[in-house]
């Protein structure tokens, strides 16, 4: 391991002992769970699948959480919040072709619009928070834009309230999305194989934006010395408000895959899927994309697996009310044994 | 630096000062325990009493000056996923008023309070009717898990409060029940019972599942449902799962609970995550002939369009909205109409509350008396007043409270989505 050798003192036995046990524990689990082989290899099948899809979404967030941090070294906690927002409204999109008839006359245009709608909603939504609410501290210490970060997040979550209401929302159905498709032997849900083929051509198309463009070459040289980028002639802050932009993008986009697998909208939708995803980046090495996605669809998986695989081999009662717990542990584990997640580059602090 | 330190300091101070100005007590009390000693006539319909009652009893009295309302507190769940449940009962409880505008000779006013149906908002719903001070009682809350610490509160300050639609059994057990608190809705000991003789005797079911969301009322329901299930025809449990509120994926719990394949899968919970619950059980493949089940927590057209076609075929269980009597459909109907504006009731416990108005109403009258033009209304009596109610005839029944609280005459149904629409099939009518 290049770098400092970690410390052998007390505080680093203690994490390491912890980390150790909770993972001894998770293994133990899932070998007792296989032995006990209560669900069948289908239906393992079908969590992963489920896992994989909820996965690309966390992935998609997470990529606009790295992108920002790769450029600003500061974590956009108002993320998960752009995402709610694209979502929200474009219910409202959504509900309206329905009145107008047009969901039933041509649901594909309808659901192209409706996620053009989110994802320039989303997209406005972040240019305006770094415009407003970033920007103007630039160069202050890390700490304050964090808690710039979680205040904006609180007020777009109100704002939301505000003008959308406290209810729950229900997604009409686009009734493009039902039923299976047999791959393989596998037996994979439309929807779940749409959330998961979009999510990837969206983040291949991130890729090669990353790495062909010009645009893409500028982000990267900001991201590597802002200030030798800027004295080559790259402008900064455009390129910061291209980055908040395509992150708006991303979110609005998964947006719509999330409502596509759970079709309600509510104003505090974006606060559970902002943390994981940000847990994903961090997992996966928060700063370089193509570890946002792995981070996101391994967090995905573990969740979706995680209770059943894990728990039910010791015989807790009702293990899925724990599903939460297993993301977070995850976070702790990837913070006490790799804080710089797994594709992280070593900060030389 | 130092003229910011300075100007910091007073404002602090300042703070501490109005912080200090707002603890119970201080200001202006409406609670003046023995003020006037003069005994004066009371008022036809109502208790007959004087300053020693305020004085003797424990919580003190309410005092209304003459001409002023008589302030009736409501902790509902009127926003948020659940607010159909809330918004049903207020507008029973407008209901209520419309038809019965005046109180021992006083008009009737309301505090709207939020219970948010979690712990959380029924505290701070209950903190905010108690420190109004000069509330009479509370008709409230829509959910037990925010009945649970209100209640305590309330009692605490000797406020009586009389829930429409908190259904948890353990509300009014022996050893957990509030003093100052009763309900008007069945207790769930008799919802499972009846959930579990109509899977046993009419579907003639032998393996059952259930989920709750860990809140008193789906936890308790969940629980005695099995329990009974169990005892009346010795059927089967194969699980006892549970999820979080706000959880949106279930696929891990429907896959571990169709590995047993049970024939009913029974989750009474509430409106966001029975919608998703709905739906995803619909598309697990070992749920295909398991029948839905669902409680009165999302017996709401709001779940209807949540779980869209999902919804179709799945059974509810809930209070029986067929009431004896033409008062239901010929006056408390198009009253209810027309305080809300909607077409037709979105929740099933409008009847309740209207019902917990009117005896919160008669036990009032029972115990205030007139003082000099002001009516005063003993705490302690009015409690008793209101648990010694019996034989009283409401829209839901006839109801007579126990000594724990449960006041309902509790009839349960079971109904079926069919069309898009509840429709009640059980009992016979």
């Amino acid at each position: 391991m290049p770098g400092r050798r970690p410390r052998l003192n007390l505080v680093n036995l203690f994490l390491w002992g912890l980390g150790g046990t909770i993972i001894a524990l998770a293994l133990i689990g899932s070998f007792l769970t296989i032995q006990q082989g209560r669900l069948s290899i289908e239906q393992w099948q079908s969590l992963i699948v489920a896992g994989i899809a909820l996965g690309s979404v966390y992935a998609l967030i997470a990529l606009g959480y790295t992108l920002v941090y790769g450029i600003l070294f500061m974590i956009n906690f108002a993320h998960g919040e752009v995402f709610m927002w694209g979502a929200f409204t474009a219910f409202f999109t959504a509900s309206g072709l329905a009145n107008a008839g047009i969901l039933e006359s041509s649901p594909v245009l309808a659901f192209g619009l409706t996620l053009l709608s989110a994802m320039i909603t989303s997209m406005v939504v972040a240019i305006l928070l770094e415009r407003i609410a970033y920007r103007p501290l630039r160069g202050a210490p890390r700490l304050v834009p964090l808690i710039t970060a979680i205040g904006a997040s609180l007020f777009l979550q109100y704002t939301a309230r505000g003008f959308y209401g406290s209810g729950v929302r229900a997604y009409p159905n686009f009734g493009l999305f039902g039923g299976d498709i047999q791959l393989g032997p596998l037996n994979v849900p439309v929807e779940d194989a749409v959330v998961i083929v979009s999510a990837v051509t969206i983040m291949l198309a991130l890729y090669v934006f990353i790495n062909r463009t010009r645009t893409g070459r500028a982000m990267r040289a900001v991201s590597e010395d802002k200030d030798v980028a800027a004295m080559m002639g790259i402008n900064v802050d455009r390129i910061i408000v291209t980055t908040f932009a395509i992150g708006g993008l991303l979110a609005g986009a998964a947006g719509i895959l999330y409502t596509l697998l759970f079709n309600q909208v509510h104003f505090f939708m974006g606060f559970l899927p902002g943390i994981k995803a940000f847990t994903a980046a961090v997992l996966g090495g928060i700063g370089n994309v193509i570890g946002a996605a792995l981070g996101g669809m391994t967090l995905g998986v573990l969740e979706a697996l995680g209770p059943n695989l894990f728990l039910t081999g010791y015989g807790i009662p009702a293990p899925n009310q724990l599903k939460d717990v297993i993301a977070f542990t995850v976070l702790v584990l990837v913070l006490i044994f790799r804080p710089s997640g797994f594709l992280g580059r070593k900060e030389s602090t | 630096m130092q003229k910011y330190t300075r100007w910091s300091a007073i404002l602090v101070v300042l703070m501490l000062v109005l912080a200090a100005c707002q603890s119970d007590g201080g200001g202006d009390g409406s609670e003046a325990p023995g003020e006037s000693a003069d005994a004066s006539q009371p008022a036809e319909s109502m208790g007959t009493g004087s300053a020693a009652d305020c004085d003797a009893d424990e919580f003190g009295c309410i005092e209304i000056a003459e001409g002023d309302p008589i302030v009736i507190g409501t902790a509902l769940v009127i926003t948020g996923a659940n607010e159909s449940l809330g918004l049903d009962s207020q507008w029973g409880v407008e209901v209520g008023a419309s038809l019965r505008p005046n109180i021992a000779d006083h008009p009737v006013e309301f505090d709207f309070q939020d219970d948010g149906c979690s712990a959380e908002g029924g505290t701070a719903a209950a903190r905010a009717l108690v420190s109004a001070e000069g509330i009479a009682a509370v008709i409230g809350t829509s959910c037990s898990s925010a009945g649970v610490p209100a209640a305590e509160i309330t009692s605490a300050e000797g406020i009586l409060m009389v829930s429409p639609s908190n259904t948890a059994p353990s509300l009014t057990a022996e050893d957990t029940h509030e003093p100052f608190y009763a309900r008007t809705a069945h207790n769930d000991e008799i919802q499972g019972a009846a959930m579990a003789q109509y899977v046993c005797e009419v579907l003639s079911l032998s393996t059952a599942a259930t989920i709750d969301d860990g809140s008193p009322y789906a936890d308790q329901l969940a629980n005695v449902f099995a329990r009974e299930f169990e005892s009346q025809c010795g059927g089967t449990v194969t699980a006892e799962e549970a999820v979080s509120v706000g959880q949106t994926d279930f696929s891990g719990v429907l896959e571990n609970i169709a590995a047993d394949g049970p024939e009913i899968l029974y989750f009474p919970i509430f409106v966001a995550e029975g919608a998703l619950v709905t739906q995803q059980a619909k598309d697990t493949p070992g749920l295909d002939d398991t029948v839905l089940a669902g409680a009165d927590g999302y017996f709401t057209p709001d779940w209807l369009e949540a779980a869209g076609d999902a919804a179709e075929g799945h059974i509810l269980s809930g209070p029986d909205l067929a009431f004896a009597g033409d008062f239901y459909e010929a006056e408390f109907l198009p009253a209810y109409q027309e305080i809300s504006g909607e077409d037709s009731t979105i929740s099933v416990f409008h009847a309740h509350s209207y019902d917990a108005y009117n005896m919160v109403a008669d036990a009032i009258e029972a115990v205030a008396f007139t003082e000099g033009g002001t009516t005063y209304i003993p705490r302690t009596a009015l409690r008793d007043a209101f648990f010694s109610i019996s034989g009283h005839e409401g829209i839901t029944g006839t109801l007579t409270c126990d000594a724990t609280g449960d006041c309902a005459d509790a009839k349960i149904s079971v109904s079926q989505v069919t069309d898009g629409a509840f429709e009640r099939i059980w009992p016979e009518e």
